[in-house]
């Protein structure tokens, strides 16, 4: 016990739980590539990824590597630095995000790796940071499409963190913490998933979800990237490596949000139906479904102009988020059932 | 020295060195940048002091909106640098004048609070037991009790600023079309489409 208490020991025991929840992560990411491109597949009646291993579910791995073997092109105006340094900040932080993620927490134990007394805002601000990899990477390019993606994700970017602070805020009125382990307790109830969040919280779900949508720039929303007008915008000049960590950070960042939903309307870890046991599963479970609507959004919506983009986040959703929280305070206050639980 | 003391010197060097670097970089998008480290730095050592709601609103209100409007005004303008350098020398010694005066502020507070003969007492009696109250909670309950009037007024400050900046800017001109989305919406298609039989070699 003397050489965990010690600073080494601490050291390199946040080390191995860092690294066993980041090779998790990415293992499951490959796999969650894996069921994006089939749904999109079974969307558009197309076999989609079938050749490396049984189901292509190999495929993924298969692309990491010729991600991995590429030749790295710099474009010579390049500013070197700052252009290698943006890959690396869109991954890093989409991955620290998790550091503050509950998986799975009972009386005695906690499955997160800093249970934060502020984990809510912790990873707020983690992922408002994201927009930097996405700005230094279109200026850093030296050029004029990726410039354009990047100015256009910054303004899309804060643009919809405002309504996604707004709604978070309901949630923390009817908690009264913003720990995430408090959090998804405080949904615990007889009535198995009808006392979770979604119910009382209803507008502010479907308003959560188009905000995760914009706020990880994925379709219909996509217009940093917008391949019909600005080829691929911030991406443009990245090739190999560093474009396959952007494309990480951003998938991490989806399946981030996917974990947020579940955490803060439905539930995280609690078991839909009183009598059947909480656990891991549950968490899993409903980070995956939320990854499968996700994924179906892209197949089915077309998208946005931008002018509309720009439209609905300040002029639709931020009034109604700013509304809500006024009637969530309104509600707890006075008693309402659901909404006060602290 | 524990972990927190190796994390202290490991931010307070990296803010140090980001300060510096945002002064001594050449181009005004890396001095930003240097910016941003350092406000991160910053926002550690608050985490370490145990002010974990101000280090996460450090970096939601610094890092995450000032810094990149900052960054966005600085990447369209055209700078030049070079010309910006010119009247360095011109300046320096009212910065200099400036650094003097918030080094004495800073030294004065720290006199207060570290080398005076009260300052344990001070420090004793403002510290609230950390096990027992969060700082978000503890903060929440003087903002909106006993500082409520200031905590409005900052607000309403804010609030002057901008409609400010908004009528400063303000223009209306009379002859440019916009879009009316409730009239696009409630547009009725049967009257959008007209039909005309067009006679050949005849315009409508």
């Amino acid at each position: 016990m003397d050489f965990l208490d010690s600073n080494l020991g601490i050291f390199l025991i946040i080390l191995g739980q860092c690294l066993l929840v980041t090779v998790l992560l990415l293992v499951s990411l490959a796999f969650l590539l894996w069921m994006d491109r089939k749904v999109w597949g079974a969307v558009q009646l197309r076999r989609s990824v079938n050749v490396v291993g049984p189901f292509g579910l190999l495929q993924s791995f298969a692309d990491f590597v010729k991600f991995a073997l590429k030749e790295i092109i710099i474009p010579s105006g390049a500013d070197k630095p700052v252009f290698f340094l943006a890959p690396l900040i869109s991954f890093v932080l989409a991955t620290i995000a998790w550091a503050a993620i509950p998986f799975y927490a009972d009386e005695e134990s906690a499955w997160v790796i800093a249970n934060l007394n502020v984990g809510i805002l912790y990873i707020f601000s983690v992922s408002s940071l994201e927009v930097y990899g996405v700005i230094m990477g279109g200026w850093a390019s030296n050029s004029k499409y990726p410039f354009l993606g990047g100015l256009r994700s910054a303004a899309q970017m804060i643009s919809y963190e405002v309504s996604i602070g707004f709604i978070i805020v309901g949630v923390l009125i009817s908690t009264g913490s913003l720990n995430l382990i408090e959090i998804v307790n405080a949904q615990r109830g007889e009535w198995g998933f009808l006392s979770w969040y979604w119910l009382p919280h209803l507008p502010m779900v479907v308003l959560f979800f188009v905000s995760a949508l914009a706020e990880t720039n994925r379709p219909p929303f996509d217009l940093p990237e917008a391949e019909s007008e600005l080829v691929a915008g911030y991406q443009v000049e990245y090739s190999s490596t560093p474009y396959l960590l952007f494309m990480i950070g951003e998938y991490m960042a989806i399946v981030l949000m996917c974990a947020l939903t579940t955490i803060l309307f439905f539930g995280g870890w609690l078991s839909p139906v009183p009598g059947i046991p909480d656990g891991l599963f549950w968490f899993v479970a409903k980070v995956v479904f939320f990854f499968f609507i996700f994924a179906m959004v892209k197949a089915i919506v077309p998208r946005y102009r931008y002018d509309q983009l720009m439209r609905l986040g300040w002029k639709v959703f931020l009034p109604m988020s700013l509304g809500w929280v006024v009637i969530v305070a309104a509600f707890a206050q006075l008693g309402v059932p659901g909404y006060a639980r602290w | 020295m524990t972990v927190a003391d190796y994390a202290f010197y490991l931010f307070a060097i990296v803010l140090t060195a980001a300060g510096l670097m945002t002064i001594f970089a050449r181009n005004p998008v890396h001095s930003v940048l240097w910016l941003i480290c350092a406000f991160l730095s910053a926002s550690g050592l608050f985490v370490l002091l145990g002010a974990e709601f101000l280090a996460m609103l450090m970096l939601i209100v610094y890092v995450g909106a000032v810094a990149v409007l900052f960054l966005f005004v600085v990447m369209m303008l055209d700078v030049d640098f070079s010309e910006l350098k010119a009247g360095m020398a011109q300046h320096l010694p009212v910065g200099l004048l400036i650094g003097l005066v918030i080094l004495m502020q800073l030294t004065i507070v720290a006199g207060d609070w570290i080398w005076a003969d009260a300052a344990p007492m001070l420090r004793a009696a403002v510290a609230p037991p950390p096990a027992e109250v969060e700082n978000t909670a503890a903060l929440g309950q003087l903002i909106y009790t006993r500082y409520v009037l200031l905590f409005q007024l900052a607000g309403l400050v804010l609030l002057v600023a901008m409609i400010g900046a908004i009528v400063l800017t303000l223009r209306h001109r009379a002859n440019v079309k916009r879009q009316d989305v409730l009239a696009q919406l409630y547009r009725d298609p049967a009257r959008a489409v007209e039909l005309k039989d067009v006679q050949p070699g005849q315009g409508i």
